[in-house]
C-alpha cells in the first residue's frame, strides 16, 4: 500500500515546506510579543489582515508588488504601535486580560473591515509559476516562502542575540526592574518589540496577499496555527518557533498527503493537544528540563 | 453578615446561599432579585409569547455564560471551550430524539446529552490538569478543542455522517430535533412555547442558587484559594488538581444543560454555534458583567444579546467588541463589582467591601 512513490514524496516535501512557512510566518510575530511582554495578542490574525489588505489595496492602486508589500508592512507597524500605545500597554503581564481585550479588538477589526471593504477583495495573482512533477504541480511562490520564513528566523536570531538592541530587549524581558535601573528605557523596549511583532504580522499578511483569498476572516486562518505553534514551541520563542513549525508542519503535510486538507488540519490540532499534554512547557521547556538534569548529574 | 440568627428556616437557607464569595448578601439584594424573577415571570403575560420566546433564548445563553463564570471567576480557569460542551450536548440530544421520537426519547435525550457533555469535560479536564497543563495553555487548549470540533462538524454534510436516523448535516446543521419534554412512552409533558420560557427561567434561577450554595461551601473556598494562589493552596494540603478537575467538569455539565435548552428551543443546531466568534461570547458576557459575579454574567448575557438583537445589523459586533475593550480597560473586573461597590459604599460607608481579596 505504501510503496515508494517519488511523486508522493515530492508532494509531501512541498506540502511540508508550505505548512512550515505558514506556521513559522504566522507565529513569529505572536511569539515575540508573547515571549517578550507576556501578552497573548488574539488580534494577531487581524494584524495579518491589515498587512494583507494594505498590500492588496496598494497593488490595485498601481504599486508594484514588492513596493505594495513594503507599504503593507509599514502600515501594519504603525497600526500596531498606535494600538500598543493606546490600549495594549496597560495589559503587560496580565495574560488572561490581554487575551480578552485583544479578542475584543479582533472582533471590532473583522467587522469594520467587512463594513469598509465588503466580504472580499480581488486577489493579487500569485507570482512565479508552479513546479510540475509528474501529474502534480505545486505553487513555486508558496514553496519559496519557506525560504523567506527561514531568513526571517535567522534575521531575528541575529537581531536579538547580536545587536545592542537585542541585548536590551532580552534584559527587559528577563527582569524589567533591573534593566530599568541599569538605564534601559523599558517602555521604549516594549513599544519597539511590539512594533517588530506587528511588522512581522504585516510581513506575513503581505507575503500571503497573493496566495490566499482576501476576506475579513482570513486572520483566523493564521491565528490557530500561530497559537498552537507558540504553545508547542514553549518559552524560548526563537528556537521554539522553528521546532514547532517543523513538527506541526510535518504532521500537517503528512496527513494532508494521505487524507486531504481537512485530515491534515485536524491531525495537526490533535498533535498540538498531545504535544501540550506531554510537554506542558513546550519543546524548548522540555529541552531546558533535560539540560538541567544533565547539569545536575554532571 | 455573621450576626444573623441561623435558627429560622429562612436564616438557615440564606446562610447556605450567602458568604464572602458571592455578591449580593443583603436584604436589598434579595428583594431586588425576587423582583427581577417576578418581572421575568410576568414577561410572557405582559409582552406576549413571541417576545418571551426571544428572551428564552437569551436565558439559555445566560446559562452558558454562567458555566464560564463559575470556572473562570471562581477557579481562575479561562476556557474558550464552553461552546464545545454546549454543542456536544446539543448534537447528542438531537441524535437521541431523532431516533427515539417519543417522551422516552426526550427524557433519555436530556440525560444522555448532559451525561456526554459532562464526560467530555471530565476527560478533557483529566487530560489537562493531571497532565500539568496550566494557565494560558489551558485556555489555548480549550480554544483548540472548540476549533477541532467546529472543523470536524463542518464537513459532516454527507449522508454517510448519520447516527441511526439522525444526519449530522455538516454546515447545514441538524434539523428536526425534538422538543424539551419529560415522560415515558407516550405519556409525559412537553415544554413548548411559553412553557419552555418558564422551564428556561426556572433552570437559570435553580442553577444560580445552586452555584451560590456551592461557591459558599467549603469546596467554594478551596476553589477561590486555588484561583488566588495554587501553589500555596497545595501547600495547605488541598488537592488543587482535583479541585480544578471537579470545577471544570461541573462547568461542562452546565454548558451541556444550556446546549440541551438551545436545541430544544429552535429544534436545530449547526456548527456555527461553536465557531470562534461564538466561543468568545461567554468570555465577553463574563468579562463585561463581571466574571466573579454570577448574577452580573447573567445580566450581561441577557443585555448584550438583547442589544445585538436590537441592532441586528453590521454594527452590532462593532458595538459589542468596543464595549468589551472599554470595560476591560476601565473596569478590569467587569461592571457588577463596580455596581456593588457603589451600592455598598452608599449604604454602609463603614463596612469594608465583603468580597475583597485577602492580601498577602
Amino acid at each position: 500500500m505504501f510503496e515508494f512513490d517519488l511523486y508522493r514524496v515530492l508532494s509531501f516535501a512541498f506540502q511540508f515546506l508550505d505548512s512550515f512557512a505558514v506556521i513559522v510566518l504566522a507565529t513569529v510575530g505572536l511569539a515575540i510579543i508573547f515571549g517578550m511582554m507576556g501578552v497573548i495578542n488574539l488580534a494577531h490574525g487581524e494584524f495579518i489582515l491589515v498587512g494583507a489588505y494594505a498590500t492588496t489595496l496598494a497593488f490595485h492602486a498601481g504599486a508594484p508588488l514588492v513596493l505594495a508589500m513594503v507599504i503593507g508592512v509599514a502600515i501594519t507597524t504603525v497600526y500596531g504601535v498606535i494600538l500598543e500605545r493606546t490600549i495594549i500597554h496597560r495589559f503587560y503581564g496580565r495574560l488572561l486580560d490581554s487575551m480578552v481585550v485583544t479578542f475584543g479588538i479582533s472582533i471590532v477589526m473583522i467587522q469594520l473591515t467587512r463594513i469598509a471593504f465588503g466580504n472580499s477583495l480581488p486577489q493579487i495573482s500569485t507570482p512565479f509559476s508552479s513546479i510540475g512533477f509528474g501529474p502534480y504541480s505545486y505553487s513555486t511562490y508558496r514553496v519559496a516562502l519557506a525560504g523567506v520564513a527561514l531568513l526571517t528566523l535567522v534575521s531575528l536570531y541575529w537581531l536579538f542575540t547580536r545587536t545592542d538592541f537585542g541585548v536590551r530587549a532580552r534584559a527587559t524581558m528577563q527582569d524589567a526592574d533591573t534593566a530599568r535601573s541599569m538605564g534601559v528605557d523599558t517602555d521604549r523596549m516594549y513599544t519597539s518589540t511590539f512594533a517588530i511583532g506587528s511588522a512581522l504580522a504585516g510581513l506575513t499578511g503581505a507575503l500571503y496577499a497573493p496566495a490566499r483569498s482576501m476576506n475579513p476572516e482570513m486572520g483566523s486562518g493564521f491565528l490557530v496555527e500561530a497559537f498552537v505553534a507558540v504553545v508547542v514551541g514553549g518559552p524560548s520563542v526563537l528556537l521554539g518557533t522553528p521546532l514547532a513549525g517543523g513538527l506541526l508542519g510535518a504532521v500537517n503535510a503528512g496527513f494532508t498527503t494521505l487524507g486531504g486538507t481537512f485530515i491534515g488540519q485536524v491531525a495537526m490540532l490533535v498533535a498540538a493537544i498531545l504535544a501540550i499534554r506531554l510537554m506542558p512547557n513546550g519543546i524548548t521547556g522540555l529541552i531546558e528540563t533535560i539540560r538541567q538534569k544533565r547539569r545536575e548529574r554532571a | 453578615m455573621s450576626g444573623r440568627p441561623t435558627t429560622s428556616v429562612v436564616g438557615r437557607v440564606r446562610g447556605r446561599l450567602e458568604g464572602p464569595n458571592t455578591m449580593g448578601n443583603t436584604n436589598g439584594f434579595w428583594i431586588a432579585f425576587a423582583f427581577a424573577v417576578l418581572v421575568f415571570a410576568a414577561y410572557p403575560v405582559l409582552f406576549g409569547a413571541s417576545a418571551a420566546n426571544r428572551i428564552a433564548m437569551f436565558l439559555v445563553f445566560a446559562l452558558l455564560g454562567v458555566s464560564l463564570c463559575f470556572i473562570w471567576g471562581y477557579c481562575g480557569i479561562l476556557s474558550f471551550g464552553q461552546v464545545a460542551f454546549f454543542g456536544v450536548a446539543g448534537y447528542t440530544f438531537g441524535i437521541v430524539t431523532i431516533n427515539v421520537t417519543n417522551y422516552t426519547g426526550m427524557t433519555l435525550g436530556i440525560v444522555t446529552a448532559i451525561g456526554v457533555s459532562t464526560l467530555f469535560a471530565a476527560v478533557l479536564a483529566y487530560f489537562m490538569f493531571y497532565g500539568g497543563v496550566r494557565d494560558v495553555y489551558v485556555t489555548i487548549m480549550t480554544l483548540v478543542v472548540a476549533i477541532v470540533l467546529h472543523t470536524f462538524m463542518q464537513q459532516t454534510a454527507g449522508s454517510e455522517w448519520a447516527i441511526g436516523d439522525a444526519r449530522l448535516g455538516g454546515f447545514n446543521g441538524m434539523v428536526g430535533i425534538g422538543n424539551l419534554g419529560i415522560g415515558v412512552g407516550d405519556v409525559g409533558i412537553t415544554f413548548d412555547g411559553v412553557a419552555f420560557y418558564y422551564a428556561a427561567l426556572a433552570t437559570v434561577v435553580a442553577v444560580y442558587l445552586g452555584l451560590r450554595v456551592l461557591v459558599n461551601s467549603r469546596f467554594g473556598y478551596a476553589m477561590i484559594a486555588t484561583r488566588e494562589d495554587e501553589d500555596r493552596t497545595e501547600m495547605f494540603g488541598y488537592d488543587t488538581t482535583f479541585i480544578k478537575f471537579v470545577t471544570f467538569t461541573i462547568g461542562g455539565a452546565i454548558a451541556g444543560l444550556s446546549g440541551v435548552l438551545f436545541v430544544t428551543w429552535g429544534n436545530y443546531i449547526d456548527p456555527s454555534q461553536f465557531a470562534i466568534t461564538a466561543a468568545a461570547m461567554p468570555v465577553i458576557w463574563a468579562s463585561i458583567g463581571g466574571r466573579e459575579s454570577i448574577i452580573g454574567t447573567i445580566a450581561a448575557a441577557i443585555a448584550i444579546q438583547t442589544l445585538e438583537f436590537q441592532f441586528h445589523d453590521q454594527w452590532a459586533l462593532v458595538i459589542v467588541g468596543s464595549t468589551l475593550v472599554l470595560v476591560i480597560v476601565l473596569l478590569p473586573n467587569g461592571i457588577a463589582p463596580a455596581v456593588r461597590d457603589v451600592l455598598v459604599e452608599h449604604r454602609r460607608p463603614a463596612s469594608p467591601a465583603p468580597s475583597e481579596e485577602v492580601g498577602d
